[in-house]
């Protein structure tokens, strides 16, 4: 069970730690520092924090197993752009925005998601990164374009816990894309999906879905959920296929996914009003959560803000522990609540943090 | 010798070095100081080698404009800083 969570947030990475008393507010890290996303790895320990300093880059920095100490590392960086490229994007990361660790058999291979919309994969622990270039020169990827920021990006990156080599990435926007050789070729895979902010002739189009969120549930690893601007889908085939959930309470707008680890009919939603008035719906917070695949929601609400709560949450502010009992969430407002009765009653950890873009447990 | 000031906020990452350099363009110049620190690199410029977009040099009283090939003439008496360009409220 874990007893430590992280807050990735506009000005600084904050530990959060289970006590006898709840879960506290734990030591500081990079204060006063955008951190954009931070990996705990399961498999040695070491944990990883993306800063986007806003005059000098995209940087990277870790921390041991044991260590108190922060090592900078290599940031993943663009190659050259060709002179004669017809690419109108500037090949220059403008975000971490995604950082995944490689399957249980891969010691040392990290996965990072970026802006623009390029995938990287490091085999040291991020001492060196390298750009996939088979996803980066795929021909669809004229179609994408930004979702949330100005160009497109990759928010979500799946391993699959059966096999390493098998990955599903999700881009904002530019649909859903799977791998089953490690990388080294992609197909898309957002069938099922649709946009309705494209000409209704290209609702169907893959290549400019925009799946907010995409979570696997590892314990059930054919099953995945995805957030999507228009609503919320489940694939039960590994992503060959997604399904339209539909009946949903409250609202099917929103950022954030984040699916059961073990049982795959479970997920929890932080729903928004809708895409022009992204507030809590009523201004009063509320997490779905279904625990029949999507037949059914309940609405939880208890020890959440019912009145004047305007909070919104990211794509990557809700996550769960591997208990899956243990939910955490955080908002763009400073708000932090946790659960560990799966959403039915929920903690204030604060209130007044700096706006939050990810959370996490390890 | 042209003299290279870099900003004090950066030393809030890295090691800053105060650069003493007989280039006599701004890019050798900057190239001198990445030589005594390579992490300040990729602080200054961006993976395209461009001056990052908030970031802004003076040479000699004059903002540089030209963010690409960054070869404005240094002269050897120059005093050249690197700033980070004021942004937000």
């Amino acid at each position: 069970m874990h007893d430590r969570a992280y807050l990735s947030t506009r000005k600084g990475l904050f530990e959060l730690q289970r006590t006898a008393a709840g879960w506290e507010p734990g030591p500081l890290h990079f204060l006063g520092e955008p951190v954009s996303v931070t990996l705990a790895d399961p498999r040695d320990g070491a944990l990883y924090a993306a800063l986007n300093l806003g005059h000098f880059g995209v940087k990277l920095h870790r921390k041991d197993a044991g260590s108190d100490t922060w090592t900078e590392i290599a940031a993943p960086a663009y190659p050259v752009k060709p002179e004669d490229s017809r690419d109108s994007v500037e090949w220059k990361n403008k975000l971490i925005w995604a950082l995944e660790a490689g399957g249980a058999d891969e010691p040392g291979v990290l996965w990072a998601g970026t802006l623009p919309g390029g995938l990287f994969k490091s085999r040291d622990r991020g001492q060196s990164w390298e750009l996939v270039r088979s996803l980066w020169d795929v021909p669809q990827r004229a179609e994408w374009f930004g979702g949330g920021y100005d160009t497109p990006g990759i928010h979500s990156i799946c391993v699959d816990p059966r096999n390493s080599r098998h990955l599903l990435v999700g881009v904002s926007c530019g649909g859903v894309w799977r791998t089953e050789n490690g990388g080294e070729s992609w197909t898309i895979s957002a069938t099922g999906m649709r946009a309705d902010y494209m000409p209704p002739e290209l609702n169907e189009n893959e290549a400019v879905q925009d799946p907010h969120r995409i979570v696997r549930s590892n314990g059930n690893p054919d099953t995945l959920w995805c957030q999507h601007h228009n609503g919320i889908w489940r694939s039960s085939d590994n992503g060959h296929r997604w399904d339209e959930i539909t009946g949903v309470p409250l609202s099917n707008f929103g950022f954030a996914v984040a699916a059961h680890p073990h049982d795959g009919g479970t997920a929890w939603f932080a729903p928004a009003e809708a895409d022009q008035r992204r507030i809590p719906v009523g201004a009063a917070m509320a997490v779905t959560r279904t625990s029949d695949g999507g037949k059914s929601f309940s609405a939880l609400r208890d020890g959440l803000p019912q009145q004047h709560c305007y909070d919104l949450v990211y794509r990557h502010g809700l996550a769960v522990s591997d208990d899956g009992r243990t939910v955490l969430m955080a908002s763009t407002t400073g708000s932090v609540w946790i659960s560990d009765n799966a959403g039915d009653s929920w903690q204030t950890v604060s209130n007044t943090m700096p706006p939050v873009y990810a959370v996490c447990f390890g | 010798m042209a003299r290279l000031i870099f900003t004090q906020q950066l030393a809030r990452f890295t090691s800053v070095p105060q650069v003493d350099t007989g280039a006599d363009r701004l890019r050798a110049g900057l190239d001198s100081a990445f030589a005594i620190n390579p992490l300040l690199r990729g602080y200054v410029l961006d993976e395209q080698g461009h001056l990052r977009d908030n970031v802004v040099v003076f040479i000699d009283g004059r903002r540089s404009t030209d963010r690409v090939k960054l070869d404005d003439p240094l002269q050897p008496d120059s005093t050249v800083y690197i700033l980070q360009a004021l942004s937000g409220g």
